[in-house]
């Protein structure tokens, strides 16, 4: 406490005498793995010793579990704000006030970058490419704000590895760094590069939507919502001018857009009308209003309980058809964090199989495709910790799976247009439901 | 646990402190050692990366018996080989490497280099010192590969500060990237020179940032308002000088610079609120184009602009809530959305009475402004963006549409779970503020067993916050299963949610208690414990009813352990012992049991629980008292032993004790306040939302107060953009003022240059798509964000104020909404501007409705010509009268006097656009008798066509000298169609126009027949950017296409521009040093007079002769065309035809090319 009070005071008389706090945004970046290895750090102002990840380390340890670290964390002369990211942390380092969302946000883009550099975004894909990695981070910050944060821009100034091109890399030594100066931050559209071109011209629309939901007990809908995107793979060349219409746009509720979507264009006419980026974009992300009930695409029966003695318990798990407008339910999964005190399971699957995690305690049962002739059932003993008290609660089911070829909200796309442009695109759009957070009390 | 970590991080810190203050050999030794870099495996990867030649190269210091080897890669052995063997530890192999890796940097080959740069970046990512490489590194500064280039800023701007000695070595390559005629790389040289934080640079850095400033690439502008905060940080003495480049920038009309600059001027000047006011609705209208990070900080520092600029719009709230029942819709003057005309005049009429005592508060149109154009963020992909917005409406906007950004902050719940946290706190403040926003989303804060610990308290926290009378039962259901988690932190801070429900709602406190002291039984002790403290707050607030919940809690201390638990009920029963009787005493005898292996706080309620039954029940407890006092005096704890000491002599009376004894029992027993439960959030509101300092509840370093409201709105004329006296005099025909009006134009506009916006690529979507209406506009950018800056129904509005702007003006003015009112006294007395303030005065119309007029302009521009085909040309005098009455309409933007070389000082006191509109119009009547555009001097024509390869067809171009009617930024090319063949050309058109980024062409309207014999000529713009890059299109006829191509000489880059002799000189004194070229030439026998010097200099350049005092020199200036810099031209003669030639520009690739022409033209 006394430290905490000596801390402000400090900081109080810092801006009273009127020194100027080193003024940037992000000061420096540390790349800290999960289990507390440092294995990059870059600077953007004056170097900050990674002495002061100890404090991150310090809240880490507390929190015990990696997720519940602060994000943001006060230490007596800076602030570090962190995102945990593919079993990663990304902790900036800041100085003075900025919005946290501000930092937050541009982490994790810097780690969506990654993503489409790399294919994923890890500790070891980061280390075999930290020069490029480097090199990213030098464009993406100038001083501490963002300059190019579209990877549309950054893929024409430092390019991204291919196998091949690593191959003729090392065999002509050349690298990965643009020979040409880039156009991007200067053409028209700052998110699309000048000079596309493709052979075949096309361009996939992906509607998928997410069934966040909250069923309780006895299977009665506690809370339920359905959550969407669109997204997009447009391979065509030159400046292409779309305009992507829905059927029944009166169904969304709430959208958010990617920054070349025209606002006013929707407002009106409830048409999504953009110059693309080029190749993968997440084009809108909506929400379906909440009038329109949401259907629920299987039902859960459950019966687990912990006897009081002879420690162990008994699960049994029926998964059945609900809402499926038809479809083929599939790619289901059944996830179970169970109370510490089970130890091991004894279960019998019809369908499927599953596993039990000693140490994370998580029941995962894989069961695939769902058959309304044959309801999958998994049902057997747990055996519990002897000498410790049954567990308060029981645990809840969370529920994973997939419906391919449907938009369950009944969202379709009616027709998308060109413009701008002469040659015929293929287009393509395909719709996909799948569960969000959706769990089930038990 | 804590401690083991920090033993365990020991060796990073210890290796840090010793790498300071050790050498550096030592240093390198840390680097090397494989014991202390914690993952060897790093230099498998090098080797990976290794080129063969590199093994070659190294290959040759091999021979010697293997001495320590086997570290890990063939690092370690190559370096013990080399060594000779000898048993040398890691310390002498270190620096060895680094000799290497400076071999490598000195060969000529680009590929050793540049593997060299990659291993010592890696290095730096990793955090190993690279220092000792820094002279190696610096010579390849110049390295003309790209890529090694790239990798030594990155080392430089690493280690620059370091060693500033070095560091000057490599200065004089950026000075030399300044002047690039490549955008990027002058940007990039910039930004490496920034960010070397070398104090002795300062003055460069200063000269090198002022210059880009006003370079033509925005991206260079962008990268300039960058520096900014850089140079501020190593030298804040330069404050002064920076807030001037930050003024200037911040006129800048791109978007791409908005951003950075406001970001600068947060950094170094965000008091300066002044420097906004003239900006303030430029920034609002171009907000929605401006990249997502800086529409953050540009909302960010609106927010407190407007704080210290607008009223208060819930300043009348109280008067309003007795009234209808809250709703202020009405206020927001005409522009809300959703409105009723009807149904407000009748609110009005009723409120009429209430209102009268205060004067009714009516939001400024710039206020309005500002929250219309950032709701469409809210629908951002950005979650900073969407909380920028939100926290801007919190603290600005009326409280009946604040609701709008409930539903964006509910949607980014949904992202990552950092996100989730700073918004759920944010919300959790909100929510205290206005609960009912939030209330239709309830369901959206119902808590996943899956959620982090974190996540899931903040969400209870708004749950609680959001309760009220009607949806408690629902939250209360949700909370019981809460209980039941397997989460024990969150269980208690359940317990704590239920308790704050209880006392904020009356009803349901029973309902309440009583689950909470169900919960007394539970069997984990953290529970009870957190229920036990709960209920005792709610206890104090009705004791007396609950005499039987103390009793069982009575019986919970033989099994609760925890302190804090024992604490409270001990504290309960002695508050309440007269409730509790009989127990309280038993409770006392067996606490004396136990006292000594309490915890502190424990045994401090044993002795006030006995002093308290002590005064309400001696008889029984007496005894028991002193014996517990007896044990609290030789407790370990001093405290104890004082409380025991103070209470000994306050309770027991004895013949030394005090006159305080007397009152023991009204110090003890008095009635005591029952708790309030607040939320932790309460007040956080005094932080402006979104920031670090309201998510830490403290303040941070750099944190700018948000400012109260002012009591009375300031000035809100100070925003209006200067509108152009032009309108006002040549309306009133009052033309002598002119001349003398004329350099506050020059300065005040023509530096920071309105047009300079729209030269290049990126603005020419924001200002040129709208004009050119025909274009198929190229992105979403400016045409669009103005039209989202208005509501629908507004636009209907603004259509019929147009026409009513047609009208006289006067009547128009009469109409102004209500929302004029205050200004109205001021407007009467300044009537002489009526038409230009009434413009500035209709909120962002000063800036949007532009584009609208100037749609329409083109609109009748092909009126014009339609009726130009039908061969009817209209009077001259006819349009420009039409353009007369739109006046105000016209765009700000464009104005800057531009007269052509024949222009008479009349013509040169008419703004541009005026200028261009005349002469747009004219053109277009005159283009079947190009006679009447021929300007003073010939024209050169050049071919385009020519008759062989045109298979009859003929064209010649000429630079008509002539501003482009629909685009100002545009050259006008005069085409001359000439067909020679025997039969007729139809349809005459272009097609496939290639060209440079950035460029643009307006192409001329078709010719639909071009008899045998005939002549035609038709005019087309072309953008050429300031540069002299060719215009390749097809030239189409219904049979034929022929590749043609347009490249202009630098000398029609520009357009005339009229200066006084004073104004050349000053302007000629800021285009110094790298601005200024200068050749000594010898005139041409036939041009040693004035007269055929001007004549030949004008044929080069489209110059107009700035009027000169002596005759030995001839001046001329210009602007170019596209970025509007100055070009200034003097041409001195001496003796025997010797001359020198000076041309300033600031484009200096301009400026260098023109020398050569101009050079040739005098020559010949």
């Amino acid at each position: 406490m006394c430290c905490l009070l000596i801390v402000i005071i400090i900081i109080n008389e810092g801006i009273n005498k009127g020194f100027i706090v080193a003024a940037e945004m992000i000061n420096s970046l540390f790349l800290i793995s999960h289990t507390g290895d440092i294995f990059l750090e870059k600077h953007w102002k004056s170097v900050i010793s990674r002495s002061v990840c100890d404090y991150f380390f310090e809240a880490k340890e507390k929190a015990g579990d990696l997720e519940n670290v602060p994000p943001i964390l006060q230490t007596p002369h800076h602030y570090l704000i962190s995102v945990y990211r593919g079993k990663l942390f990304f902790l900036s380092v800041v100085q003075t006030e900025v919005p946290p969302l501000f930092v937050v946000e541009f982490l994790h883009r810097v780690a969506d970058t990654f993503q489409d550099y790399f294919g994923e975004c890890s500790e070891t894909v980061i280390k075999d490419n930290v020069v490029i990695v480097y090199e990213l981070l030098e464009e993406m910050l100038d001083n501490g704000f963002p300059l190019a944060t579209e990877s549309n821009v950054l893929m024409e100034m430092i390019r991204p590895p291919t196998i091949l091109r690593s191959v003729v890399n090392t065999l002509t030594g050349g690298s990965n760094v643009g020979e040409k100066l880039p156009t991007g931050q200067l053409s028209i559209i700052p998110w699309r590069r000048a000079g596309v071109k493709y052979t075949n011209n096309e361009a996939y629309f992906d509607v998928i939507e997410e069934i966040d939901a909250i069923v309780d007990k006895s299977g009665t809908t506690v809370f339920a919502e359905i959550q969407g995107v669109v997204e997009a793979c447009v391979k065509l060349s030159g400046m292409p001018d779309l305009t992507l219409s829905f059927m029944n746009p009166r169904l969304l509720d709430d959208v958010s857009f990617h920054p070349c979507v025209r606002f006013k264009r929707w407002e009106a006419d409830r048409v999504l009308s953009f110059i693309p980026p080029d190749g993968n974009f997440r084009l809108m992300s909506y929400h379906v209003s909440s009038q329109n009930l949401v259907a629920i695409p299987v039902y859960v029966k459950q019966n687990i309980s912990f006897l009081e003695t002879g420690s162990c318990g008994r699960l049994e798990i029926t998964i059945g058809p609900k809402q499926t407008m038809g479809k083929t339910v599939e790619a289901l999964m059944v996830t179970i964090h169970m109370p510490k005190s089970v130890l091991s399971v004894n279960l019998t699957a019809t369908q499927g199989s599953y596993t039990y995690d000693l140490t994370t305690k998580a029941l995962i049962w894989t069961i695939g495709k769902l058959n309304p002739q044959k309801l999958p059932n998994l049902r057997g003993s747990l055996s519990m910790q002897s000498g410790v008290p049954k567990p308060e609660e029981n645990p809840s089911i969370n529920l994973d799976l997939k419906i391919q070829q449907l938009a369950i909200s009944g969202l379709k796309v009616s027709r998308l247009d060109m413009y701008g442009e002469k040659y015929k695109p293929f287009k393509g759009v395909k719709y996909l439901t799948k569960a969000g957070k959706f769990q089930v009390r038990t | 646990m804590t401690a083991m970590q920090k033993l365990l991080q020991l060796p990073v810190n210890a290796v840090n402190i010793v790498k300071t203050v050790q050498s550096q050999v030592q240093g390198q030794e840390e680097d090397k050692s494989p014991v202390l870099s914690p993952d060897s495996g790093q230099q498998t990867w090098y080797n990976a990366l290794q080129p063969d030649e590199l093994r070659h190269l190294r290959s040759g210091g091999s021979g010697g018996g293997g001495g320590g080897g086997g570290g890990g890669g063939d690092q370690d052995e190559r370096a013990a080989l080399e060594e000779g063997g000898g048993g040398g530890g890691s310390f002498q192999t270190q620096p060895l490497r680094h000799d290497d890796l400076k071999e490598m940097l000195d060969s000529n080959k680009d590929s050793l280099k540049l593997e060299a740069m990659k291993r010592i970046v890696a290095m730096i990512a990793r955090g190993k010192n690279a220092s000792d490489l820094f002279p190696a590194v610096v010579k390849n500064v110049a390295c003309k590969n790209i890529e090694v280039k790239k990798l030594v800023y990155v080392y430089l701007v690493r280690y620059a500060e370091e060693q500033q000695d070095l560091a000057l070595l490599s200065i004089s390559t950026f000075q030399r990237g300044l002047k690039d005629p490549n955008q990027l790389i002058r940007a990039s040289a910039l930004r490496v020179l920034s960010s070397i934080r070398v104090t002795i640079i300062v003055p460069i850095m200063m000269l090198a940032i002022k210059e880009a400033a006003s370079d033509m690439s925005p991206y260079v502008r962008k990268t300039a308002a960058h520096a900014i905060p850089k140079l501020y940080s190593l030298d804040p003495e330069q404050k002064d000088q920076l807030i001037e480049v930050i003024e200037k920038l911040l006129a800048d009309k791109t978007t791409l610079v908005a951003g950075s600059v406001v970001m600068a001027f947060e950094e170094v000047c965000p008091e300066r609120i002044d420097l906004i006011h003239k900006n303030y609705r430029k920034l609002c209208n171009l907000l929605i184009d401006v990249e997502e990070w800086g529409q953050v900080v540009i909302i960010n520092m609106l927010t407190r602009y407007a704080r210290t600029q607008f009223l208060n719009p819930n300043i009348n709230e109280s008067l309003l809530e007795e009234g209808s029942g809250g709703d202020k819709t009405f206020y927001g003057s005409d522009e809300d959305e959703d409105e009723d005309d009807d149904e407000k005049e009748k609110e009005k009429k009723a409120e009429a009475a209430a209102m009268a005592k205060r004067k009714p508060y009516v939001m400024d149109p710039d206020h309005r402004l500002l929250l219309r154009n950032t709701k469409p963020l809210l629908q951002s992909r950005n979650a900073a963006v969407v909380m920028a917005v939100a926290q801007l409406y919190f603290h600005l906007a009326p409280k009946a549409e604040v609701g709008v950004i409930a539903k964006a902050l509910v949607r980014l719940l949904r992202s990552h779970s950092e996100v989730q946290f700073v918004v759920l706190q944010n919300v959790a403040t909100m929510t205290i503020k206005r609960r009912g926003m939030f209330e239709p989303y309830l369901k959206s804060f119902y808590i996943r067993s899956t959620d982090p610990t974190q996540i899931k308290v903040l969400k209870l926290e708004v749950l609680t916050n959001l309760a009220n009378e009607t949806n408690i039962s629902t939250i209360l259901r949700e909370f019981q299963t809460y209980i039941k988690s397997m989460d024990k932190d969150f269980v208690a801070a359940t317990i704590q949610a239920i308790g704050r429900c209880a006392t904020n709602i009356g009803e349901v406190r029973d309902t309440c208690l009583n689950g909470l002291v169900q919960l007394l039984s539970n069997r984990d002790e953290l529970v009870v414990a957190e229920s036990v403290v709960v209920i005792k707050k709610l206890l104090q607030m009705q004791p007396e009813k609950h005499s039987d919940i103390i009793k069982h809690m009575a019986k919970l201390t033989d099994n609760i352990q925890v302190p804090m638990a024992r604490a409270s009920i001990l504290w309960l029963i002695g508050e309440y012992c007269e409730h509790v009787p009989k127990i309280a005493p038993d409770v006392l005898r067996k606490m004396a049991k136990s006292f000594t292996n309490e915890e502190d706080i424990v045994k401090l309620q044993i002795i006030n629980l006995a002093a308290k039954l002590y005064l309400t029940n001696s008889k029984q407890t007496k005894l028991l008292t002193q014996y517990v006092l007896n044990l609290a005096k030789y407790d370990q704890n001093y405290d104890i032993r004082d409380r025991a000491r103070f209470i000994r002599q306050l309770i027991v009376p004895t013949e030394k004790s005090g006159a305080l004894s007397k009152y023991a029992k009204k110090l003890f027993l008095a009635l005591k306040p029952a708790p309030v439960l607040e939320s932790p959030f309460k007040d956080r509101d005094h932080f402006q939302l979104g920031s670090l300092s309201h998510l830490l509840n403290a303040k941070a370093g750099g944190y700018q107060e948000l400012p109260d409201w002012p009591e009375a709105a300031p000035d809100p004329s100070v925003r209006n953009v200067e509108v152009p006296e032009w309108t006002k005099c040549s309306s009133r025909e009052k033309r002598k003022e002119k001349k003398v009006e004329k350099p506050f134009y020059s300065d005040s506009e023509g530096e920071s240059g309105p047009t300079e916006s729209a030269d290049s690529e990126s603005d020419s979507a924001t200002a040129s798509d709208s004009r050119s209406g025909s274009e198929e506009s190229g992105s979403g950018s400016e045409s669009e964000s103005e039209e989202d800056s208005e509501s629908e129904e507004e636009e209907e509005e603004k259509k019929s104020k147009k026409k009513e702007l047609k009208k006289p003006v006067q009547e128009s003015e009469s109409e102004q909404s209500s929302e004029e009112e205050d200004r109205k006294p001021e407007k009467k007395s300044k009537q002489q501007k009526s038409d230009s303030e009434s413009e500035s005065d209709e909120d962002e119309e000063s800036e949007s409705e532009s584009s609208p007029s100037e749609s329409e302009d083109s609109e009748s521009e092909a009126e014009v010509k339609k009726k130009k085909k039908v061969a009817e040309s209209k009077p001259p005098s006819k349009p420009v009268k039409k353009e007369k009455k739109e006046m105000s309409l016209l765009d700000l933007d464009d104005f800057e006097p531009a007269p052509s070389p024949q222009v008479t000082p009349v013509n040169t006191l008419l703004s541009n656009s005026l200028v261009t509109d005349l002469e747009g119009l004219s053109l277009s009547d005159s283009v079947l008798s190009p006679a009447t555009i021929a300007p003073s001097s010939a024209l050169k024509n050049y071919e385009l066509l020519h008759r062989i390869t045109g298979e009859g067809l003929t064209v010649e171009y000429c630079f008509s000298r002539q501003p482009f009617s629909p685009d100002a930024n545009m050259v006008a090319v005069q085409l001359q169609f000439t067909n020679n063949s025997s039969s007729d050309t139809k349809s005459l058109h272009m097609e496939d126009v290639k060209l440079q980024s950035g460029m643009r062409v307006k192409e001329f309207p078709e010719i639909e027949l071009l008899p045998a014999g005939e002549t035609a000529s038709a005019v087309m713009g072309i953008d050429f950017c300031d540069s002299t890059q060719a215009a390749n299109f097809q030239l189409c006829t219904h049979t034929k296409k022929f590749f043609v191509s347009i490249q202009p000489p630098v000398g029609e880059l520009m357009r005339t521009v009229f200066l006084t002799e004073n104004e050349f000189k000053k302007e000629q004194g800021q285009l110094m040093g790298m601005n200024e070229i200068t050749e000594k030439l010898t005139l041409d026998a036939r041009c040693r007079n004035e007269h055929a010097i001007v004549q030949r200099v004008t044929a080069a350049a489209n110059l107009s002769r700035v009027p000169c005092g002596s005759d030995k020199e001839c001046r001329f200036a210009g602007r170019t065309v596209t970025s509007s810099s100055l070009v200034l031209v003097t041409v001195a003669t001496r003796e025997e035809g010797a001359a020198q030639l000076t041309v300033n520009c600031e484009k200096m690739v301009i400026g260098t090319m023109l020398v050569k022409d101009i050079l040739l033209a005098l020559t010949q």
